[in-house]
């Protein structure tokens, strides 16, 4: 009985945990177990950084039993701080480190009922597309596990994958939910920027940090994003005052959108196979009544180049807190600067430690104008390519959400190659943008994902694109 | 002295902490003097996850500032951060502004007739403190001034003396204690200064290489230091050498300037916007808002009161070097009717109760009462003597200057019966030299009234008394 609930919807989760017809404590003892049946251990699938049974069975003795997620177990990405088990960032630097203090987010899960059963494996504070670069070891992709899972939010996707919970928070800088998500065929959502509370979210890039959430289903991921979302400029200036939109009663038909196909992310060097999935979602779109439209996005060569200047500039100084003074690691060294040498080297890996250079390379005296300056300005064209697009009358676009599904571990060594498996997300975190991704079939075998973007706080149009979608594709999401 | 032939020229940063009473971006209390890392949280020690969130009282005190000191305040500003590290820097940042502060195009008035221009005005957040001498081979850190809110000063390259920079910075302090922005003390560190100075030819027109002197912690200081490095300059260039652009300090024991040993002035702090807080907008309306409820400032003030009061010029200086000491003043010189006198109490008793009650604490005695007491010794009621024996027991007990004077017998005695009681006494208990009065010795009569005022403890009435004893010559 538990099992086949926790199989099943979180909304269903929810009302018999309400109903009293189960219990949070069985559903995390259910939801224990599935992860020893999926091998998701360290030798395993390797989804998690820290968990003990334990404790969330008494998390869910406790937990309110009123609330839209009562009794669901929901696993966090280990950079969003919980009270409870680490908040490590999949970092060295921060190894068994606890918070004490709750994200917003997690602290709203908490409240609508929900349990922490983990926090989730991950690439080093976020710098990654696959968890190879987790300092305690990479996450395996449940479909296939020679493969990644994508990431960096890679644990929190193969939790809700394999079928341990069926809901996850994750983050996202650069598309770190809707990558793996597609990857882990699940759906992925990045709301817009200032729409969930980056209170607890250990910083990465803070102008394209994003808190997002993994589902099963949209209907998953609609429920979480509901209790997410909402307002707390007490803690976040940059949270939006807007309340938490409605979006489980969203119309499910298209009748009168129109949705647009932007053509530089249907390149020519897409494989048959990933057009033919897409070409299948865009008719099913078509069937549910959309107008679908050919637009342009002009500067969308640009996102990438612009994305890892920005990005590694605002991560240079948002990771200097981590200098062995107040918690995390020390490495005593000769005085005080061979202390933060020997701290900061031994405890950053090798893509961190990357991106910390090149940040602090594009800001330097001189060299601000010429790339960080400029690269603002890149990032004001791609706003301006989608406010252009949705200005015409285009409800919400949609794209293949990578450019190929889950690719073998080491394959992408060279760090440019890995970059450009982010080349068809990370426009909606320069541009702030809501976007998700949902899955719409499998290529040779694997996941792949379709990607809903809509504009600024227009969460509602996506997902109702996106239920539209999921249910005119049935079965065949996954095939 | 061989710098006759040049000229100093300074510019001044000036560090103000501003009274709000929680930090810029958290809300842990600024409170002076707790114990160490009491005051902080995971946004001032910069725990994974914390962010800031901006204080609107600090930018209300910001703009305040700017607005008194003449500024154009910027509609729109940007936060930006400061990258360097430092073990009490926790963030390895400083949010600061950098290319759109809040604050532009200011300028000071000073006494001489000069205006000192002031380039701008930003907010930014100060650092927590290292401690050095506490642990033996160890460095202490105490966070409790992390993110307390700052604005810094900055001050065109004007100043061409030591003696103009500190009447620059006492003006700048006056200013920014009227407008009740800071509290502007030195020993808390509420206020700091780094001066930067160069030595050029009289005419020059170009400015020559700077050093920048930290470490000044007192206005009396800054002068000092900048006359050494200024001789230091002249020496150099008399020398045919060239300064080098650095950072000195201040020893205010060997009152010496020396190179600091960190080459702080060549780094590079990589300023970009912060992405955490959004850009600064404020709309006219807010800042015509505080400008309304700026304060007279004490230019102004000075003015009126050697019309309106009839103080003369240092009077006036001294009554307005504090906003409260001449708010006091004019209640008393209002409600007693006789500024002149108001003045004189105000300078002389008040403030030496004030001072003697220690720094800190308010002006004691209601002006009102001082007031009534000044109405007593104009009408004849009580003498002066006697005022000041009334005042200490204000001070001591507060109260109403008339109950104290009746209660304590401090009235004034007019009557003839108790006079002549006295002078009575006083003559029977003094033969010898009220004989010698009598008999012509007027010289005498100083002597006598002085006794009979120690026996009435100042109680009579002066006039009175002198015509009395007077009458007795020749008897």
């Amino acid at each position: 009985m538990t099992a086949s609930l926790l199989a099943g919807a979180a909304a269903g989760i929810a009302a018999a945990v309400q109903a009293g017809t189960a219990t949070a404590v069985a559903l995390v003892a259910e939801s224990f177990r599935r992860g020893r049946e999926v091998n998701a251990g360290r030798d395993g699938l390797n989804a998690f950084v820290s968990s003990d049974e334990d404790l969330s069975r008494a998390l869910a003795a406790s937990a309110p039993c009123g609330g839209p997620l009562a009794g669901v177990p929901v696993a966090i990405k280990d950079n969003i701080a919980t009270t409870y088990l680490t908040t490590s960032c999949g970092s060295k630097m921060l190894q068994g480190y606890v918070s004490p203090f709750e994200a917003t987010a997690a602290r709203k899960l908490r409240e609508a009922g929900a349990v922490l059963i983990g926090k989730t494996t991950m690439d080093e504070f976020g710098m990654g597309s696959s968890t190879e670069h987790c300092a305690f070891g990479s996450a395996k992709n449940p479909i296939d596990p020679t493969r990644v899972p994508g990431g960096s939010s890679g644990g929190s996707a193969v939790a809700v994958a394999a079928g341990i919970c069926p809901i996850a928070l994750g983050s996202e800088t650069g598309g770190s939910v809707r990558q793996p998500a597609a990857f882990c065929g699940i759906v992925g959502v990045k709301p817009t920027y200032g729409r969930v509370s980056r209170f607890g979210l250990v910083a990465f890039a803070s102008s394209l940090d994003h808190v997002g959430v993994f589902g099963r289903t949209v209907d998953d991921a609609a429920l979480a994003l509901e209790v997410i979302a909402g307002p707390d400029t007490a803690h976040d200036a940059t949270s939006a005052v807007r309340e938490s939109p409605a979006l489980r009663h969203v119309a499910r038909d298209l009748e009168a959108m129109i949705i647009g196909l932007p053509r530089e992310y249907f390149p020519a060097s897409l494989s048959a196979e990933m057009r033919d999935r897409c070409d299948r979602a865009i008719a099913a779109l078509r069937a549910r009544g959309a107008e679908i439209r050919h637009v342009s996005l002009p500067n969308t060569a640009l996102a990438i180049p612009a994305y890892y200047i920005i990005a590694p500039a605002e991560c240079a100084a948002n990771l200097a807190r981590f200098d062995g003074v107040r918690y995390g690691v020390r490495i005593d060294g000769d005085g005080l600067v061979g202390m933060y040498e020997a701290t900061r080297s031994g405890g950053f890996g090798a893509e961190v430690t990357r991106r910390i250079l090149l940040g602090t390379y594009v800001l330097s005296a001189g060299y601000y104008d010429a790339y960080y300056r400029k690269a603002m300005q890149v990032r004001e064209r791609i706003r301006q390519d989608f406010a252009a697009v949705f200005a015409s009358g285009v409800h919400a676009l949609f794209t293949p959400t990578t450019p190929t599904p889950a690719f073998r571990f080491g394959e992408r060594s060279d760090p440019y190659a890995m970059y450009l498996s982010d080349i068809f997300t990370v426009t909606a975190n320069l541009a702030e943008l809501p976007a998700m991704s949902l899955p719409i079939g499998r290529v040779t075998g694997l996941p792949v994902g379709g990607q809903v973007i809509a504009p600024k706080f227009a969460e509602a149009d996506m997902f109702r694109v996106a239920y539209a979608l999921e249910a005119e594709l049935g079965q065949a999401a996954h095939r | 002295m061989s710098h006759g032939r040049y000229e100093m020229v300074v510019g001044l940063e000036v560090h103000v902490q501003l009274r709000t009473r929680t930090k810029v971006f958290c809300r842990c209390s600024t409170q002076f003097g707790d114990p160490p890392n009491q005051n902080t949280c995971p946004v001032c020690l910069a725990l994974p996850g914390a962010l800031p969130v901006l204080n609107g009282r600090a930018v209300e005190f910001a703009v305040r500032s700017g607005l008194a000191l003449g500024c154009a305040i910027r509609e729109r500003s940007v936060f930006a951060r400061k990258n360097y590290f430092y073990p009490d820097l926790p963030k390895g940042y400083q949010i600061s502004q950098f290319e759109m502060p809040l604050c532009e195009h200011g300028f000071v008035a000073l006494a001489s007739g000069r205006t000192i221009g002031i380039t701008r005005i930003h907010m930014e957040e100060d650092a927590g403190k290292s401690v050095h001498d506490r642990f033996a081979g160890y460095t202490a850190i105490d966070l409790n001034r992390s993110g307390v809110p700052l604005i810094e000063i900055v001050s065109e390259p004007e100043l061409s003396s030591s003696a103009e920079a500190g009447a620059y910075l006492r003006a700048v302090k006056e200013i920014l204690l009227y407008a009740g922005v800071s509290d502007c003390s030195m020993e808390e560190g509420s206020l700091r200064v780094d001066a930067n100075v160069s030595a050029r030819r009289h005419g020059e027109q170009a400015l020559r290489t700077r050093t920048e002197i930290k470490n000044l912690n007192a206005f009396s200081n800054v002068e000092r230091a900048l006359e050494i490095e200024f001789a230091r300059h002249c020496a150099v260039h008399d020398a045919g050498g060239a300064v080098v652009q650095q950072t000195m300090l201040y020893d205010a024991d060997r009152n010496s300037v020396r190179p600091a040993r960190s080459k702080e002035g060549s780094q590079d702090y990589r300023y970009f916007p912060d992405p955490d807080l959004p850009p600064l907008v404020l709309s006219r309306a807010y800042i015509e808002g505080i400008r309304a409820t700026l304060p007279e400032f004490p230019s102004a003030r000075r003015v009126r009161y050697r019309t309106d009061f009839a103080v003369s010029a240092v009077e006036a200086d001294l009554l307005t070097a504090e906003p409260s000491l001449g708010d006091y003043f004019e209640v008393v010189a209002r409600g007693s009717g006789d500024s002149k006198a108001a003045a004189h109490w105000v300078m002389g008793e008040v403030l030496a109760a004030r001072n003697a009650a220690g720094a800190g604490t308010g002006i004691p005695v209601p002006a009102e009462a001082l007031a009534e007491l000044i109405r007593m010794v104009k009408a004849g009621t009580v003498s002066n003597t006697a005022a000041k024996t009334i005042y200490a027991t204000l001070v001591a007990e507060g109260g109403a200057a008339r109950l104290i004077a009746e209660r304590d017998g401090l009235l004034l005695v007019g009557d003839e019966t108790s006079l002549r009681g006295w002078v009575d006494d006083v003559f029977k208990e003094n033969p010898d030299e009220a004989a010698r009065f009598i008999g012509g010795e007027r010289r005498l009569q100083g002597v006598l009234i002085g006794l009979v005022m120690k026996k009435s403890q100042g109680s009579a009435d002066p006039q009175k008394l002198s015509q009395l004893i007077g009458e007795r010559v020749g008897r």
